[in-house]
């Protein structure tokens, strides 16, 4: 009880105003510099864009334009955050002046600065690609304006400093998701959409719940003040219990197995670049928030519950690998692909450490372009041979040697091989494995890669070189819309690949950081801690 | 009053995980409902609960007098109400729409993303 | 709905729970009200308007598309934020002008705009979530 009495007296020095007390003690004075309106900046950006996209509803044809402008300039921003955040460390903006850890924190750190960035570039792709995907009633509809929100939400969830504020940065992206997923409306849709709203309504709701906990316990939901307050909580707080729920309800999210089945259910359902965008960005949201609330939060739980992760990362990679194994469908192949590839990630929280944490991140954003590279190359490939399934899909080598050249590529790079972006991450992860002497879980990494090897093999093998085996007309042309994003992104996981250093420098601070968050703190509280 | 109330919210989750095991879609949003107003009340519960008084300082003091109930759980639910409340109706007219497509609430009989016989992917070529 | 007392009394009890709802939204600053209450009585008063007289009568009273008056909205409560850029504040910090109108001191403030803001959003968005619902159920 005498806890919470304290937190109430805080509460009312922070909200009276009157003159004679001083407001230094409750409101930043301070005008805040044009760096720290960085990290509010993107979200604002694509909110104000959504919204503007929204009440133009009669002009459509001016959607794409005003969109791919705004992601590119959202990339800008990102970008420039990025490096602000590499020069000076962390940056943070307090919602509305009041200090933290009353006032809602946004702090972008090199974690959320990256995610951010590569977020961005696998948006604007697919706002490329979009041109020739989504047709005028998709426009009508509202693909961009949906497109907008969905980047403000997971803009938002990478940069906010509050556990609550990322729960409702969750929810805005999910509802978004929900927009685009029903998107043209077939029946195949809306069973799709049945599924995935109701599962992942329930995994945000286990992130509520966690949540609810957690302010029980700490009476804060600000992230540098509970990686504060962990400590000397844990010896009588059921910490564990938060990190279990957390870990549950990201792993939902995340669609780690065993509660992945909401993800191939869905995916394959919607336009091509409806599910590009959410390979890239939706379940790497959960991966980010996972590594955010046990590995800066919790760290000595996430020690703790690191055996339970690295089982559900070895069932992820298996269950997610075979299930690629088993399907005939291009884009729902892809879909458990994405489960294999976020079985590594966990497998890298599971470990831990600089190298483990380090290889997770990089996995995640190397997965994000890969990802959704690969769905843009299966929308192209459903356009070339005029069917998604690799049991009627061939020949597509001989319509279009360039596309399967990228393609190739890209089954090269999601398999983990040299010399693309997935190599590095993969040494990292198997390293770090071995390092901690969990052979086990290195050997599940590496048989991982090889199925997924076979996997993309024989889906290279079945459409691109198998011949045609009946006669087929002219090939349909491919608008530059569809292969210049497919190229773009596959060039980035060769140049990420070939000169992986300045990226792998950036990610090993980024892993520092989360490990050791004083810099992160001392961006959130500039004069220590409040009485 | 707080061991009552974590009662209560036990009794609400078990409504709506039961509800929400249902295999037809009109139950789960009923559990969904349910289990929103479950959360609500956990945070109520766990942001400790005292009742008549509020926490607003008179109009000659600087500072409270004395303990007060805590504002911010509230602010959370009704955030937490806003967005439960906004998925509620986007979900129901989904469930709507896929009764009237599908012609099914039945979620074992919605197979037309996941077709019960698809094609084993080919072994050689 | 059929009923001829109903058909009479909609229009004025629509008109008057709107006002009311400009009321709450307005009241909310520093009672108990606010954007999120009075929107849903602005539509609850439309989908009463939508039950007596049809939804294409709700649909051309309204004039602009549901969806149009939450983007609208969701403009406004980002404009509220980012005003705080121009006074060289954090974002989102509440800020006054006290302008007198015809003798009387109008007080206008951003956390108003937002609040407004949250009042269209909610309008848009549930109105256009009720109608599709009320034109499905007509059918």
């Amino acid at each position: 009880m005498s806890r919470r009495h304290r937190w109430d007296t805080d509460c009312v020095m922070a909200a009276s105003t009157s003159p004679p007390l001083d407001l230094s003690a409750a409101l930043v004075l301070a005008p805040p510099t044009a760096a720290e309106w960085l990290v509010i900046l993107p979200v604002v950006w694509c909110l104000i864009l959504g919204a503007l996209l929204v009440m133009m509803r009669r002009n459509v044809s001016l959607h794409p334009v005003i969109a791919i402008v705004g992601l590119a300039g959202l990339v800008g921003i990102d970008g420039l955050l990025l490096l602000e955040v590499i020069r000076n460390g962390p940056l943070t903006m307090v919602m509305g002046r009041w200090l933290p850890p009353f006032g809602i924190a946004f702090t972008a750190d090199l974690t959320g600065a990256l995610f951010a960035l590569i977020a961005a570039l696998v948006a604007l792709a697919a706002g490329v690609f979009s041109i020739a995907d989504i047709n005028d009633s998709g426009r009508r509809y509202g693909f961009y304006p949906l497109l907008m929100v969905l980047m403000a939400g997971v803009t938002g969830a990478f940069m906010t400093g509050d556990v609550f504020n990322l729960y409702v940065w969750f929810e805005v992206l999910l509802i978004s998701s929900f927009g685009l997923l029903v998107l043209g409306s077939e029946h195949e849709q809306i069973d799709g959409t049945v599924k995935y709203g109701f599962l992942n309504l329930v995994a945000t709701t286990l992130f509520l719940v966690a949540t609810g906990y957690l302010y029980a316990v700490f009476g804060t939901l600000n992230m540098a003040d509970i990686a504060r307050k962990a400590e000397g909580l844990r010896s009588n707080a059921p910490l564990m219990t938060l990190a279990g729920l957390y870990t549950l309800a990201f792993g939902m999210k995340a669609a780690a197995f065993p509660v992945n089945f909401w993800l191939p259910a869905s995916y394959h359902t919607p336009r091509v670049v409806v599910s590009a965008l959410f390979a890239g960005l939706l379940t790497k949201v959960g991966i980010y928030a996972l590594i955010r609330v046990m590995v800066m939060l919790l760290p000595v739980e996430r020690e703790e519950l690191s055996f339970v992760l690295a089982i559900a990362a070895s069932l992820t990679m298996i269950v997610g690998v075979l299930g690629a194994l088993a399907q005939s469908d291009f884009r729902r192949l892809l879909g458990f692909l994405i489960i294999s590839g976020i079985g590594s990630i966990l497998a890298g929280i599971a470990v831990g450490g600089p190298g483990g944490i380090g290889g997770a991140i990089f996995y995640a954003l190397h997965s994000m372009l890969v990802m959704t590279a690969l769905y843009f190359a299966s929308g192209i490939a459903m356009r070339l041979g005029a069917s998604a399934s690799i049991v009627t899909l061939a020949g597509l080598y001989r319509r279009h040697v360039g596309f399967a050249a990228l393609s190739l590529m890209l089954c090269f790079a999601v398999s983990g091989l040299p010399p693309f972006s997935g190599f590095w991450p993969k040494v990292m992860l198997v390293k770090a494995a071995l390092d901690i002497g969990a052979w086990w879980l290195a050997a599940v990494l590496l048989l991982a890669g090889f199925l997924t090897t076979i996997a993309t093999g024989r889906l290279f093998l079945l459409a691109y070189w198998r011949e045609q085996a009946v006669a087929v007309g002219e090939t349909p042309p491919l608008p530059a819309a569809t292969l210049a994003p497919l190229a773009a992104l596959t060039l980035l996981t060769l140049v990420l690949g070939l000169y992986p250093e300045p990226l792998l420098a950036t990610i090993q601070d980024a892993a520092a950081g989360l490990d050791d968050p004083s810099a992160y703190r001392e961006s959130v509280f500039p004069g220590g801690w409040p009485q | 009053m707080e061991a009552w109330f974590a009662l209560l919210v036990g009794v609400f989750f078990t409504v709506a995980v039961y509800l929400m095991l249902s295999k037809f879609i009109i139950r789960v949003l009923l559990g969904v409902a349910v289990l929103g107003n479950a959360v609500n009340l956990l945070i109520f519960t766990g942001g400790r609960l005292m009742r008549g008084v509020p926490p607003v300082i008179a109009d000659d003091a600087q500072v409270l007098a004395g303990p007060a109930a805590n504002a911010l759980p509230q602010a959370l639910i009704l955030t937490a109400i806003v967005i439960s409340f906004s998925f509620f109706a986007f979900l129901l007219v989904l469930s709507w729409r896929a009764y009237d497509d599908l012609e099914t609430d039945n979620t074992d009989e919605m197979r037309v993303a996941e077709p019960v016989n698809e094609p084993a992917p080919p072994l050689g070529y | 709905m059929r009923s001829v007392i109903f058909r009479t009394v909609a229009p004025f009890l629509t008109g008057l729970m709107m006002l009311f709802s400009v009321f709450v939204l307005l009241r909310g600053h520093n009672e108990p009200g606010g954007g999120f209450i009075g929107g849903l009585i602005a539509v609850s008063a439309l989908a009463i308007y939508g039950i007596a007289h049809g939804v294409q009568t709700v649909r051309r009273a309204i004039y602009f598309h549901p969806m149009t008056i939450a983007g609208a909205g969701l403009f406004a409560a980002s404009i509220a934020g980012i005003v705080s850029l121009a006074a060289g504040v954090p974002f989102m910090t509440g800020l006054w002008i006290y302008p007198s109108l015809l003798g009387v001191e109008v007080p206008l403030s951003t956390v108003m705009l937002f609040d407004t803001g949250v009042y269209l959003v909610v309008v848009g968005a549930i109105s256009s979530i009720a109608l599709s619902l009320e034109e499905r159920g007509g059918e």
